[in-house]
Formats: C-alpha cells, sequence, structure tokens
C-alpha cells in the first residue's frame, strides 16, 4: 500500500522557479504526485494542514560540527541530526575536525551511512572532506577519494589552511573535481591567545582580542589564488564588515567566490561578552554592530550566499569553565530559522524568497546537491510558521549540548516540520 | 548606608557614593592601624576564603591582614600550579565554598570574569582581587585614597598611567575609579602596549613620556613583565627604560613636583629608577599601609551589608 501525504493549503515559495502560491501538494511514496491550488484528498491519505503556513525547498545547514567520530559526549551523528530535522533542516554537512578527522575516504563512507540510519534518515548528511591529512596544514589529504566517496566539498574548519603553497594547491586540485574549498579564515599569527574582538569591548575587560583583519588578510589572500587557479572557493562564517567588502569586490571581478554568514553574526555583538557568558565565545567572535550592518547589507544584496550555523557543541563541563579555557562555539541548529525570520524577515532585510535562498537554494548549489520541487521528483520540503512567537528553552533541545547565547530570547517564526525521503515530521 | 551592591567585582559601573564610603571607611581603619592594638572586632564569626588561583605574595598578604585585624576566620586555598584544570577547580572549589558555608570569597585568578562567575555560583559576598587583566578594584581604591590623602581631592585631579596598560588590571580599575571621581586620567606607552580604542574610555593617550610629565600631577608607573618583551612587545628593557622610564633626570625638568606611585613589585632602573623611587614625592610605601585600610573597608563594608 503506497504511503500518501497531501500537504494542504501551504504558502509555497520557491526562488529558483520564481513561485509564490498556496498550493496543496500530493506525495505518494516520497514523490511529489501533484501541486495545484486545490486538491481532494484521496482515500487512505495523511493530511497535514498547513493553512497559513510556508513551504519551502528543504533547507541545508551547510557548516554543522557532528562530533563523530571521536567527541560524542558533545553530539552523535543521531543527536545532531535530530536537531537538524527539529530545526527545519533536512539535510547538514558535517565539518571534519573530528577523530579521526574525515580525510579518509572510509571515514566519509561511515558518517553517510550513519547519517542513513538513525532518525529513519530524515536527515541527509553531507560529508565535508579535510583539505589535508589530519587538518594539520601540511599535506593534501586523498581529495578525489573523498569527493568519490561523497565528500561535497572540502574544508579544515576549526583551522585555516594556512600555508600559501598548500592552499594553492588544493583549489588547483579540487577544481578537478568543481568542489569547493571551504576556508575558516584566519591569520594564525594575528590570533595567538584572542578570546572575543579585539575593540572597545576587549579593552574594557582586559580579554585578549581577535583582529578583524586577521580574517580579511585570510579572505584577501585567497581571493588572490582563487583568481589566479581560477578554482572555487566558499567564506565559512564570515564575520566583518571589511570581509563582506572584500567578497563584494572579488564577486565583481568574477572570482569564483561565496560565502555564508551565522545567525549569531548578524544578531549579536561583541557587548554580550560582557556577561562573561562562555556561550557567547566562538571563533570568529562576535564583532561590532558596524559589522552587523555591513553583514545586512551584503545578505540583501547577494554577497553573502548562505546562513549556516556554524552548529558547535560542547558540553556544559567543558563549558561551565573561565572565559580563557572555554572552548570556542555555540549549537545553532535549533535557533536558526528563528533568529533569521525574527533578525531579517520581519525587519525586511531580506523577502521571504531571499530567505528560502539562503538556507536552501544556494547552499545546495554551491555543494552541487540541488533538488527540484515538481511532479516527478522526490519531495524534501520545509514547513515553518512566521507568526509564532516563542521563547528559546535550551532544555527543550534535541541536541546533545546546550551551549546557547539565546535562552530566553524570545523570538518571531519558527520551524514547524520537514518532509524528506518520505518521511513527514511535524512537531 | 552601605555599598550598593553585596559584591565587589569592579570599579567599572561602582556609583561615585560607593567609592565615596569606601574611601571614608578606609580613613578610620588606617586610624586603628596606627594604634598600639590593630585588632577589631567587627568580623568575629563571619569566615572569609581566599582563593588564590594566580601567585601574588603581596595582595594575598594584605587581604590577610585585613581579614585577621578584622577578627575574621581566615581560609586559604593557593591552587596556582595546577595549570591543566584551572577551570574544573575553580567550579570545585565554588561547591566547596558553598558547602563550607563561608561568608566571603576573595578571588584572584589569570581569567576575566572569574568574580562574576562565583557570584553566579556561591551564596557568599565576592571580592574581585584581580582577575586577569580585567580589574583589581581595591588596587585601584588604595591608590586613589593615597592620591586623596596627599591632594585632599580627586576632582581635577591630572593622573598618568604609566606602562603596559593592555595586560594592567589595575590601570583599568584606575582608569574607571578616577574618572567616576572626577580625575584627569591619560596613559603612557609604546603603542604595542596601549589597548585599541582605549581613548573612548576618556583618556589621553601618551606615547612620549616628556610630554606627560608637565600635564600631570601624579604619576601610576606599571611594572613591565619581562615576558611581554619575549612576546615581541617591545624591543629590550634598555629601551624600555631610556623612552619610558621615569627618572629623576626626567622629573627635575618639570617645574612641579610629581607624586609616584607603583603598584609593586618595582624592577628598579627599567620603569622606575631607584633614586626616584625611594625619592621624597614617591608614596609608594604609603601605598603598601593604605592597602590594608582600604581592604579592612571593603571587608567591613561587604561583610556587614545585607
Ligand atoms: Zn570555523
Amino acid at each position: 500500500m503506497p504511503k500518501k501525504y497531501l500537504l494542504q493549503g501551504g504558502r509555497f515559495i520557491d526562488p529558483s522557479t520564481h513561485t509564490d502560491s498556496i498550493l496543496d501538494i500530493l506525495i505518494v511514496d516520497g514523490v511529489i504526485q501533484s501541486m495545484k491550488p486545490s486538491i481532494a484528498p484521496p482515500s487512505d491519505c495523511e493530511v497535514i494542514d498547513l493553512r497559513g503556513k510556508l513551504v519551502a525547498p528543504g533547507f541545508i545547514d551547510m557548516h554543522v560540527h557532528l562530533r563523530e567520530p571521536g567527541f560524542e559526549h558533545k553530539e552523535t551523528i543521531e543527536t545532531g541530526t535530530l536537531s537538524a530535522a527539529h530545526g527545519g533542516f533536512t539535510a547538514v554537512c558535517c565539518m571534519p575536525n573530528t577523530n579521526p578527522a574525515i580525510d579518509d575516504e572510509s571515514i566519509v563512507h561511515f558518517v553517510h551511512s550513519k547519517g542513513k540510519n538513525v532518525n529513519n534518515g530524515i536527515v541527509d548528511v553531507f560529508p565535508i572532506g579535510a583539505v589535508t591529512k589530519g587538518r594539520k596544514g601540511k599535506e593534501l589529504s586523498s581529495i578525489a577519494e573523498l569527493v568519490q566517496a561523497g565528500a561535497v566539498g572540502l574544508s579544515d574548519d576549526g583551522a585555516p589552511v594556512y600555508d600559501a603553497e598548500i592552499m594553492r594547491r588544493a583549489l588547483e586540485y579540487a577544481s578537478m573535481y568543481d568542489v569547493p574549498i571551504i576556508q575558516h579564515c584566519e591569520e594564525p599569527a594575528l590570533v595567538q591567545g584572542g578570546v572575543m574582538n579585539e575593540g572597545l569591548v576587549a579593552t574594557e575587560l582586559g580579554m585578549p582580542g581577535i583582529p578583524p583583519v586577521a580574517e580579511e588578510i585570510m579572505i584577501g589572500r585567497d581571493v588572490q589564488l582563487t583568481e589566479y587557479t581560477r578554482s572555487r572557493y566558499h567564506v565559512a562564517h564570515i564575520s566583518t564588515a571589511g570581509s563582506v567588502g572584500l567578497v563584494r569586490d572579488a564577486k565583481k571581478k568574477g572570482v569564483r567566490i561565496t560565502c555564508e554568514v551565522t545567525p549569531h553574526h548578524f544578531t549579536l555583538t561583541d557587548d554580550a561578552v560582557r556577561s562573561f557568558d562562555t556561550n557567547t565565545k566562538m571563533n570568529p567572535p562576535l564583532r561590532t554592530q558596524t559589522d552587523i550592518d555591513a553583514i545586512k547589507l551584503g545578505l540583501r544584496d547577494g554577497t553573502i550566499d548562505v546562513i549556516a550555523t556554524d552548529h558547535a557543541p560542547h558540553s556544559l563541563d567543558e563549558k561551565e569553565v573561565d572565559y580563557l579555557q572555554a572552548p570556542f562555539g555555540i549549537v545553532g541548529l535549533e535557533t536558526a530559522i528563528g533568529l533569521a525570520i525574527t533578525e531579517l524577515v520581519v525587519t525586511k532585510i531580506l523577502s521571504l524568497a531571499q530567505l528560502i535562498e539562503k538556507f536552501s537554494t544556494n547552499p545546495r548549489k554551491i555543494i552541487g546537491r540541488t533538488i527540484e520541487t515538481r511532479e516527478g521528483e522526490l519531495a524534501n520540503l520545509t514547513f515553518m510558521d512566521l507568526d509564532a512567537v516563542w521563547t528559546v528553552k535550551t532544555s527543550r533541545f534535541k541536541s546533545k549540548s546546550k551551549n546557547s547565547p539565546f535562552e530566553e530570547r524570545t523570538l518571531k517564526g519558527k520551524a514547524i516540520g520537514i518532509f524528506n525521503h518520505g518521511i513527514a515530521l511535524v512537531y | 548606608m552601605g555599598l550598593s551592591s553585596r559584591h565587589l567585582l569592579g570599579l567599572d559601573g561602582a556609583p561615585k557614593s560607593d567609592i565615596e564610603l569606601i574611601l571614608e571607611t578606609a580613613v578610620s581603619f588606617k586610624e586603628i592601624l596606627g594604634r598600639p592594638i590593630k585588632k577589631v572586632p567587627t568580623l568575629q564569626g563571619k569566615t572569609i576564603a581566599n582563593l588564590f588561583f594566580e601567585s601574588s605574595t603581596r595582595t594575598r598578604i594584605s587581604f590577610e591582614l585585613a581579614e585577621r585585624r578584622l577578627s575574621a576566620d581566615v581560609v586559604n586555598f593557593s591552587a596556582s600550579g595546577s595549570s591543566v584544570s584551572k577551570g574544573e577547580t575553580l567550579k570545585d572549589t565554588a561547591r566547596n565554598i558553598e558547602a563550607m558555608k563561608i561568608d566571603m570569597v576573595v578571588i584572584r585568578h589569570n581569567a576575566a570574569g572569574t568574580a562574576h562567575f562565583l557570584t553566579r555560583v556561591v551564596q557568599a559576598a565576592v571580592l574581585n582581587a584581580g582577575d586577569g587583566c580585567h580589574e583589581h578594584p581595591t588596587q585601584a581604591l588604595l591608590d586613589m585614597y593615597t592620591l586623596k590623602e596627599k591632594f585632599g581631592s580627586l576632582e581635577g585631579l591630572r593622573v598618568c598611567i604609566v606602562g603596559d596598560i593592555s595586560h594592567s588590571r589595575v590601570a583599568r580599575s584606575n582608569i574607571y575609579g578616577l574618572r567616576t571621581m572626577g580625575a584627569k586620567v591619560s596613559v603612557c606607552g609604546p603603542a604595542t602596549l596601549i589597548p585599541r580604542e582605549i581613548e573612548k574610555l576618556g583618556v589621553e593617550v601618551y606615547h612620549r613620556i616628556d610630554d606627560v610629565l608637565p600635564k600631570v600631577d601624579a604619576l601610576n608607573v606599571l611594572r613591565i613583565q619581562m615576558e611581554r618583551q619575549a612576546g615581541g612587545l617591545f624591543p629590550s628593557l634598555r629601551e624600555y627604560n631610556r623612552f619610558f622610564g621615569v627618572t629623576k633626570d626626567r622629573l627635575e625638568k618639570i617645574d612641579h613636583p610629581i607624586t609616584i606611585m607603583h603598584p609593586g613589585p618595582i624592577n628598579r632602573d627599567v620603569e622606575l629608577s631607584a633614586d626616584v623611587a625611594d625619592g621624597p614625592h614617591s608614596v609608594i610605601l604609603d601605598q603598601v599601609l593604605n592597602g590594608v585600610a582600604i581592604r579592612m573597608a571593603v571587608l567591613y563594608l561587604l561583610g556587614t551589608t545585607q
């Protein structure tokens, strides 16, 4: 007996086909059979009432740390993908800073198959392979094998590929397979010991700073290498006004560069560090209002292609230490959509179509895993309620870790469910 | 009337009335320190824990003396050295304090914000004795007390803090406290040791000591840490001494006397020449005695505030 779903009355927006209309969607065995303004429910059909709600092509978070293998006390592929599902994502890209690192095809296979076997495989897990062996920045990893095994991009995230020669060769090598090098942009010599943005607040708090130029210098160098090697390059978690300017200029010149921003970098400034809450410690650090303004402008004019969370789970014990010692990073999967709607859509910085581009169309294009939402295709969808006003409670997170600076924050708009691989999850 | 807070975490944002109250209260404690019997029963029955995660003989002794002169029971934890799990130690220690029903905690730690962290996890009153490069409020209070003793008022007083401002909690607390009290504050040091945007805190920045000397009533000369040279922040102690050292020659060129302070310990003939440190305008030893009086005042005010 085929499994049938009727998604009723949702407003469906797909920027890739310029669609924005109220539609019923009939799905049979995971495949879209019909999309029409009104479909009579067939027999044995589960009806999901989405009147007044938003339906979009499935969201993907292209920057997630699932921590498995190696750091299962922080997160596992199972808890991380469950967190993603409840945050409205049908897919995640997981970063290779695991132990062992994802620098070998066997680990790509492991992550991939684990992803298929947890939570009924409702969230697609696309591994990012390491650029260099052990993410040490010295020798190229087996890039071709990694890509063949299913890696959708390459990154040493957590650390930059700091050696210019290695970076050049990585870009050249990866360009044979048209996968992007995703760079964690940070010139290490300028960062030594820094724990927060260098500037007035760090000066007041007496904390070692991470200067904005540390990020910008690396982007500047990489833009030149990318242009020179005619390859493809993606800036992870962009955080400064200067960086946004560099990416904008490079795009104008025709360099194949894309970039992403995290919700915390368009929501919070380094003022938040005054609380000494270690959940305000992340890398890149929270910057200033000037940077947020530039980021919002970059999101609006298309300089910033993607919103990605840099979901970085850490256990309470690890985070509940002094600020200098605390590890960098916060969880983000379950607050991303709420923050983006609250900070960008409600404030009219982005249209809904643009929001969907940043969470679905663009990141999927960058990693080469595009989807089409039309008859005959697999249904891969995210459902949202734009009007829901809710308060973040980290205790309710599905993620194993609760390290979020957004506890008790009130947001407008949230994900209410997803559909992928024939399974509906509505919460 | 008591303090506006049950903790003393720093002088950033501390109301003028709190600072005035502490400085006034210290006057009577200093008077007690001049008596043959220097002990008062003020904090009898109260237990104070000194948590020093960073070694500092001077500050610890000053606090301990102040606590004993107030008849408090004193427990000392020294946790420096166990660097691997300092954070863990902090949390565990906090839990221990809670279990032992300690009334007040004096904490020194190498990370900014640890005193603030403690206030979230323990019931005891918390006194910050230095958190990283952030604040060292009792040092600034004793510096202000010493200046007030010498000049009568802090209003309009011109004070320059000389040296490594970037890594100095003494500098920060002095800037916050002195500005609140109406003093005119400047800083002087190599550009590599002046933190960015510090001028937004309302201080003037100088890189030439001879430019600032004619414009000040007092200097607070900071200890230069040898490891900053190793970290590439300035080329050599010799060069530092030649361009930023406070020397008799330099001071003699100025037509008015300049009061000299130093939080100690002094690197003689590096940031401060020996003849200036021991000279007639030095109030360095007064600072030491005033330190005990200020700490007694703060402990008393926190210990009796509900
Ligand atoms: Zn990163």
